[in-house]
């Protein structure tokens, strides 16, 4: 049966539905419980977190598995990742990725490194949720949109949800998953809703979705960008255009044939990433499908993201520095040679 | 609470550092004076003016909550509660001296040069907010929790280096010092006895985690045992208090006696910043009340009233002037030229790489 739930609640079910099935499921983070040790407040809801995504998870898990930790990435983070190996499956929330700085030894070289250098004894099953993204007024070091980095690493999987559907099956298999995973959540996606099927349910981790059909293109997008993609996609369905939209879900490991087999069928492709440009995953599939899939192509690879700046405060100005539709648009046109796209963009 | 004699009060201070954990207070909350040997020695004007700028800071806060609340400040982190802690500890600074604040130190910097309107443009997000003038001696607010503390090393270190007599102060909150960076920064300060006063203003509250289930260190003050640097806990809802300590610390950073930590025990009314916490998920009324009761206004202004220093007749000028210039302040940020995409790009290098300038000619033509 399919409700309705917003991302942020579909990822609340998939914490509390994990965290029912095996006791060995903990939360870890910053404010993630909410209003400790406030004698009139330990019944009620608390605030669960700077986004209220956790809420109401200490209220049925209770203090000790729902840790509301100090100010200390490189702490909790860290501990995270070591209670793992001892086999208990941490879920750490990593408030914004931005904050990576703080801990990044623990993710780079601990967490991602273990199991090989144990050789292949060592078991992490650890899930990090993190927060990014640009167009929610954060500033250049709460908007920064990391999954490249992580990508970068070869021992961690790298997990972008862009539905409430996606997310929920998505994080279900990130915390039964024996290895590291960072499980990127968009912030301005959490109050979008969508159909959400109920009950326990998990979505492979390296596998695409396709999430519209379409013959004259591929748009590969990423997190938000898919509905950027979408939303482009229309209108370009009104000029007689059928644009394919893939969504990896997640970056690593990469679905790299659900996109070549997308590319065959459509010889054309532009990759949507709201990521600084340089080293980023939209270059990386690039450079990708031009090395697998170059005799498909019938046209030059497009990559549409943010400049390589960071992410500025100011309202208007950010709102610039998103990919939009239009740019799509834009793109799109210089693709296909129709001067009219740019028109309706 | 300990009680200090005269001449020699930084031998004993420095005796008793965090260890034994007591508060040094010189009001008590109704304005009496409970440790007359450390009564500073501060002038009537001196002392007319802390007061004028903690109640200049009360009534710009509570303009601040308002605009933020219509949408028209980005980011605000209300001071209310620690305006002692603020105003008391930047008194007793030189001009020369440099601050690296938090996103909560705004009146800091302020009464240390930043024009106001600034202030404002960094709420905003304008880059002119962040463009401090040559002779203001600041960093704009550090966000990412405990950096500064790094940076105040660096910046007393480089001050040591090349001989000039000043401190670099820093603030942080009590959840700050969880924070590897804070340990690693006052144990570089310590270990190169370097020109360093590290604030931390302990209201209680990293976000909604009382500080109690943050540490169980006795006082914030005994983390600077580690350090080998002396450490203090102050009333932080005593401005005299503060003003004191704090002097006396960065006069002893200046003549080359090493780096020290300040613990001020604070509050803040408001909530953690304007971004959306509720503090009545995490506290209770009465609590607050209580600490209202300690208020730093409250306090000065009886104990200044008593001295025949201050009437209701000046509380209302300062609440007048306040509001005058907050107004102007906003007609001067609501004034300041908007930002465009090339601008950001051009403050990105001394000079431009190929690809910056290609994407700044795209935004240009976009833009046309």
């Amino acid at each position: 049966m399919q409700r309705t739930l917003t991302f942020s609640q579909a990822i609340n079910e998939a914490l509390c539905l994990a965290m029912r099935k095996d006791e060995k499921v903990i939360l870890m983070g910053e404010d993630v419980a909410g209003g400790a040790q406030v004698d009139h407040l330990q019944d009620e809801e608390a605030w669960g977190g700077v986004m209220g995504v956790t809420k109401g998870l200490v209220q049925e898990f209770g203090r000790e598995r729902v840790l509301d930790t100090p100010i200390s990435e490189a702490g909790f983070i860290g501990a995270a990742a070591a209670a793992a190996s001892t086999g208990l499956r941490p879920v750490a929330e990593l408030m914004f990725n931005d904050f990576i700085g703080s801990c990044l030894d623990q993710v780079m070289n601990q967490a991602a490194k273990l199991r090989y250098m144990f050789g292949g004894k060592a078991k992490v099953p650890l899930t990090i949720r993190t927060m990014f993204g640009a167009g929610f007024r954060a500033a250049a070091q709460h908007s920064q949109t990391l999954y490249a980095i992580f990508t970068h690493m070869p021992g961690i999987k790298v997990v972008v949800p862009s539905t409430p559907a996606d997310a929920k099956g998505l994080l279900l298999a990130s915390i039964a998953d024996d290895d590291p995973v960072i499980f990127f959540e968009d912030k301005t996606l959490y109050s979008k809703s969508g159909e959400v099927p109920e009950g326990e349910y998990t979505i492979p981790l390296g596998k695409a979705d396709i999430k519209r059909a379409g013959s004259d293109l591929t748009i590969v997008a990423i997190g938000k960008m898919v509905h950027t993609a979408l939303e482009a996609a229309d209108q370009l369905a009104q000029k007689g255009i059928e644009a394919e939209v893939v969504d990896p879900r997640t970056l690593s490991p990469l679905d790299e044939e659900t996109i070549l087999a997308s590319v065959a069928k459509t010889n054309r492709l532009i990759v949507i990433d709201e990521a600084n440009p340089r080293c980023s995953v939209a270059r990386d599939i690039a450079a990708m499908v031009a090395d697998k899939g170059f005799d498909t192509l019938d046209a030059p690879i497009k990559t549409i993201t943010a400049p390589h700046t960071p992410v500025p405060f100011s309202p208007a100005l950010e709102d610039l520095y998103l990919p939009n539709a239009s740019r799509v648009l834009e793109v799109v046109s210089e693709l296909i040679g129709d001067e009219s796209l740019k028109a309706i963009s | 609470m300990i009680i200090l004699r005269g001449e020699s009060m930084s031998k004993q201070l420095h005796e008793i550092r965090a260890v034994k954990g007591e508060t040094i207070q010189i009001l008590d909350p109704d304005g009496n004076v409970v440790s007359k040997e450390l009564e500073p020695n501060l002038s009537d004007d001196e002392l007319r003016e802390l007061m004028r700028r903690m109640v200049f800071t009360r009534v710009w806060d509570q303009r601040a909550i308002s605009l933020s609340r219509q949408g028209r400040l980005g980011f605000y982190a209300p001071v209310s509660g620690q305006e002692a802690s603020m105003i008391g500890s930047q008194f007793a600074l030189k001009k020369e001296d440099f601050i690296l604040p938090s996103y909560r130190d705004i009146p800091q910097i302020v009464w240390h040069g930043l024009p106001l309107y600034q202030a404002f443009l960094y709420s905003r997000g304008h880059q002119h907010g962040g463009q401090i003038p040559e002779d203001v001696n600041v960093l704009m607010p550090q966000i990412i929790i405990g950096a500064q503390i790094i940076q105040t090393a660096g910046v007393a270190l480089g001050f040591k280096k090349k001989g000039e007599k000043r401190v670099a102060v820093t603030y942080i909150g009590d959840g700050g010092t969880s924070q590897g960076d804070f340990y690693e920064g006052i144990n570089f300060a310590g270990a190169y006895q370097v020109p360093a006063v590290f604030v931390v203003q302990n209201n209680r509250y990293a976000i909604s985690v009382p500080v109690e289930l943050q540490t169980r260190a006795e006082t914030l003050a005994h983390k600077a045992v580690a350090a080998g640097i002396p450490g203090y806990q102050v009333d932080g809802m005593d401005v005299l208090a503060v003003y004191t300590v704090m002097k006396e610390v960065v006069e002893r950073a200046r003549a080359g006696q090493g780096p020290a930590l300040l613990e001020c025990l604070t509050y803040r009314y408001g909530p953690h910043t304007m971004s959306g916490d509720d503090p009545t998920r995490y506290r209770t009324n009465e609590e607050l009340s209580e600490w209202e009761k300690n208020d730093p206004l409250i306090r000065f202004r009886k104990y200044l009233e008593a001295k025949g220093l201050w009437s209701e007749e000046d509380e209302n000028k300062v609440i007048e002037e306040t509001k005058e210039k907050v107004n102007e302040a906003i007609k001067q940020a609501d004034q300041t030229e908007k930002m465009t995409v090339p601008q950001l790009i051009d403050s990105m290098f001394e000079t431009l790489p190929a690809h910056l300038e290609e994407q700044k000619a795209e935004f240009e033509k976009a833009g046309e």
